[in-house]
């Protein structure tokens, strides 16, 4: 019982740190390309994170004080 | 399940399920209630005796319970009048990439990320200089009626219009000059923001070897991150941050050995120096790629803001320390304190403005946030909830500071000028102050840290992170890990501040381009070289150069600068506040215009009237132009006035008490052109008697299923489980529908 209870913290905590930290977007957007987009390649990973961390050049977020 | 057959008119929220006014619900409310009473009603009456900085704790959470289950539900469904069956822009727009539907537990944790800053944790220690109730009620009440209102509100009528900035839906809906004014308003806090949080970091970091041994060190590992999510790993966001902050945790305990050795000359700069080097480091990290340094450190200083909060409420539990400050001093009065000048009202609700109401935060609510939520009920937890959770940490921050001697307090709050150098004469000035600390206390106070001097390190880090090395060490290691808790705590503060800057020079340096492109076309472009230069060099010399007066001012660079600060904050808060109130005066919602009214009329009361009396006060010590003329005059005569030491001192004193004075009379008017524009437009609508148009986006029926708090509905379980939604895309790990968090996808059916 509390073996289970644990079990299912620790699953979900790793998936809040991976989505926060927005390691499961290639997940997300090869799903997306699969399913609406089959006739086009996928990105590999590398290439996705690139063109990912490189629209950040473009779009600063603020952080606040 | 049948009401998929039965269509209420589409601007009509959904029938809410009945109130459940069973016994337990209010059991647990009366309990909560009492528990709030309680622990204000011990701050509030307890004169002369110990109070335990627990209770401070107990209130805040006991009003926060109260407000969001009560005040912020009402609001969202009966003043905005939310509709989960109206797609959000997450949803319509949805592109994988700024717009994407988020889970809002995902969401709650970046919006928080982006609007707690090292704000809530200086404020309140330089407000402490008039006792621990009054920031503490302004912390609580602040957040409970103005800062959560602001930030849900914000975020919520944001939505409704695709995402639009604060700026835009300034322009559009009270007219050019009310848009053109906002625009100033922004760019103008953010270069006062800049310049103070910096002006924290230098306070941290002066004369302190270790401190900057720590912080140096962070640009090497952040960089070395960005090479290993770049090239070596793309997209482990998570081992390289572990990676990273062992080795951040290394830099710390190296420094203690850094200070030991001969390289501490090598590291021990004057403030001069660090400004220095501060601008140079804002300059390169504006113009750099994000990958390089940006993104590194803005995942190790997330992830270290979170640890060490959580780290500090549990700490504060444990240890349960009582607070040695006063409940209420005689600076509240007077207006005479060191730290900063003037009487409590207005200057607590100026230097408490993150963590009670914060007018920055409606640039993050307005901008990235408001493109992810997934269903419009979730701007309760996202907006007011992350601003309730920003609001504790202020009230920690008051503890920490309240838990130790006054006289301690006061060495290290007050400006240089009047504390001399030496542990004697500090301890005389504070003598003079009323309060009693010896040389020797204070030297091993000093010591304790491993610091040279813990004497006039304002700014308010220095003081919190020796409060927050008393706590960590009372749970963590005991006395022989003060020295590393408490430039534990310096890093944790100077690295999110450092975060700030970066991220700020290059949001400075994309408005300004955005702003000179309008007239002439090439800057626009931002990757043109000579204007992504010119346009950086331009905000780090603006900032740059509020942060040298602030380190060359005689009078303290804290003192003069930090009431401009607050004051600029809430120049802010009145515009988002003003906009908010103008929506709902144009949407038919006069009668509950007073939700986002009632906080504009207070906190332009209390702005105007900080910026009436830093401009038009006679006394030299609260209005910058009576010190002017007290400088300027006794310049003509060739005196030297203390704490000025020469004649340059004196010229300084003169430029930089004209440009702050001119600098809070700007501040005035932009908050009387806002409001005043405002109002005619709100005139007009009423005399129309109708509610106005809205450019409010269309209505779409939505397909997400998600709940609204933080945990997930049984109705959501069920409502999952039937439609089967279950995890898109890579599975693998096992995962069953039900004890997912929902990922609001729409994937399949969506438009």
């Amino acid at each position: 019982m509390i073996a289970a209870t644990l079990r299912r913290g620790a699953r979900w905590l790793r998936w809040y740190l991976r989505e926060v930290a927005g390691e499961s977007a290639y997940d997300r957007y090869v799903a997306h390309a699969q399913a609406d987009h089959p006739a086009e390649p996928v990105l590999s990973r590398r290439e996705f994170e690139r063109r990912r961390m490189d629209e950040r050049d473009d779009r600063p977020e603020s952080r606040c004080c | 399940m049948t009401t998929s057959e039965v269509r209420p008119p589409e601007d009509r929220p959904p029938e809410q399920p009945p109130p459940r006014s069973n016994l337990r619900n209010v059991v647990i409310w009366t309990a909560v209630a009492i528990v709030g009473a309680v622990a204000w009603a011990i701050l509030a009456l307890a004169r002369g005796e110990s109070v335990n900085a627990v209770w401070l704790i107990a209130a805040a959470l006991g009003s926060y319970a109260i407000a969001y289950r009560f005040y912020a539900r009402w609001i969202a469904t009966r003043v905005l009048g939310v509709n989960d069956r109206r797609a959000t822009p997450a949803e319509r727009l949805n592109n994988e990439r700024d717009y994407h539907p988020t889970d809002r537990r995902i969401l709650f944790g970046h919006h928080f990320a982006a609007i707690a800053g090292a704000g809530p944790l200086v404020g309140p220690v330089l407000a402490a200089q008039m006792g621990y109730l009054p920031g503490t009620i302004w912390i609580i009440v602040g957040v409970i009626f103005a800062g959560g209102v602001q930030d849900m509100v914000t975020l919520f009528f944001s939505m409704r219009r695709d995402g639009k900035s604060l700026g835009q839906m300034a322009r559009e809906e009270i007219g050019t000059v009310g848009g053109i004014a906002a625009l100033v308003a922004v760019f103008s806090i953010m270069i006062i923001l800049l310049a103070v949080l910096a002006l924290v970091v230098v306070g941290a970091l002066a004369r302190s070897p270790w401190g900057t041994f720590s912080i140096a060190m962070t640009i090497p590992i952040a960089l070395v991150m960005g090479f290993y999510l770049r090239v070596l790993r793309p997209g482990r966001v998570l081992e390289t941050s572990v990676i990273g902050i062992t080795l951040l945790l290394l830099a710390i305990v190296a420094g203690g050995w850094v200070d030991g050795s001969s390289w501490a000359e090598a590291f021990t700069l004057s403030p001069k120096t660090l400004v220095i080097c501060l601008m140079v480091y804002g300059f390169f990290a504006s113009v750099l790629p994000v990958w390089m340094l940006l993104a590194p450190r803005d995942y190790l200083s997330t992830f270290m803001k979170i640890g060490t909060i959580v780290l500090l409420a549990v700490g504060i539990l444990l240890t349960a320390p009582v607070l040695q400050n006063e409940a209420v001093t005689k600076f509240a009065t007077s207006g005479a304190g060191p730290v900063f000048a003037g009487s409590l009202f207005p200057f607590v609700f100026i230097t408490i403005a993150c963590g009670a109401l914060s007018g920055f935060h409606s640039l993050i609510a307005s901008g990235t946030t408001p493109k992810m939520i997934q269903k419009e009920s979730q701007v309760r937890l996202i907006g007011y909830g992350a601003m309730l959770m920003e609001s504790f940490v202020a009230v920690m921050a008051m503890a920490a500071a309240s838990i130790l001697d006054p006289g301690l307090y006061y060495a290290m709050n007050s400006p240089a000028g009047l504390l001399g150098t030496t542990a004697q004469s500090a301890a005389q000035a504070v003598t003079n102050l009323g309060f009693t600390i010896t040389p020797d206390t204070l030297q091993s106070a000093a010591a304790a840290v491993q610091e040279q001097t813990l004497v006039a390190r304002t700014g308010g880090a220095p003081t919190l992170a020796v409060g927050m090395s008393e706590i960590f060490s009372g749970f963590l290691g005991g006395a022989t890990l003060k020295a590393f808790w408490y430039h534990f705590a310096i890093m944790f503060e100077a690295l999110f501040i450092l975060t700030t800057v970066d991220a700020g020079t290059r949001v400075g340096r994309f408005m300004l381009q955005d702003t000179i492109g309008n007239v002439w076309k090439p800057m626009r472009r931002v990757s043109w070289p000579p204007g992504v230069w010119g346009a950086s060099a331009a905000v780090v010399g603006a900032w740059g150069y509020f942060l040298w007066t602030g380190v060359t001012n005689p009078l303290g660079g804290i003192n003069q600068l930090f009431p401009l600060f607050g004051i600029a904050n809430q120049l802010l808060a009145a515009v988002a506040l003003t906009v908010c109130t103008t929506l709902l005066i144009k949407s038919g919602k006069v009668k509950w215009a007073w939700v986002t009214g009632v906080p504009l009329v207070w906190d332009a009361a209390v702005t105007l009237t900080a910026s009436w009396q830093k401009v038009f006060s006679g006394d030299p010590m609260l209005g910058f132009f009576a010190q002017r003329e007290r400088y300027a005059n006794a310049l003509d005569q060739g005196q030297v006035l203390a704490p000025a030491k020469n004649l340059d001192d004196m010229r300084a004193v003169v430029t930089n008490s004209t440009v702050d004075g001119i600098l809070a009379a700007f501040f005035a008017i932009l908050i009387v052109i806002v409001i005043g524009d405002a109002i005619r437009v709100w005139m007009r609508v009423l005399a129309a008697r109708q509610p106005a148009e809205l450019r409010e986006a269309p209505f779409v029926e939505s397909r997400i299923i998600a709940g609204s708090g933080l945990l997930p509905t049984a109705q959501e379980r069920k409502q999952r489980q039937l439609v089967g939604v279950g995890r898109p895309g890579a599975g693998g790990d096992g995962l069953s529908a039900d004890d997912l968090p929902d990922y609001g996808d729409t994937r399949g059916g969506g438009p």
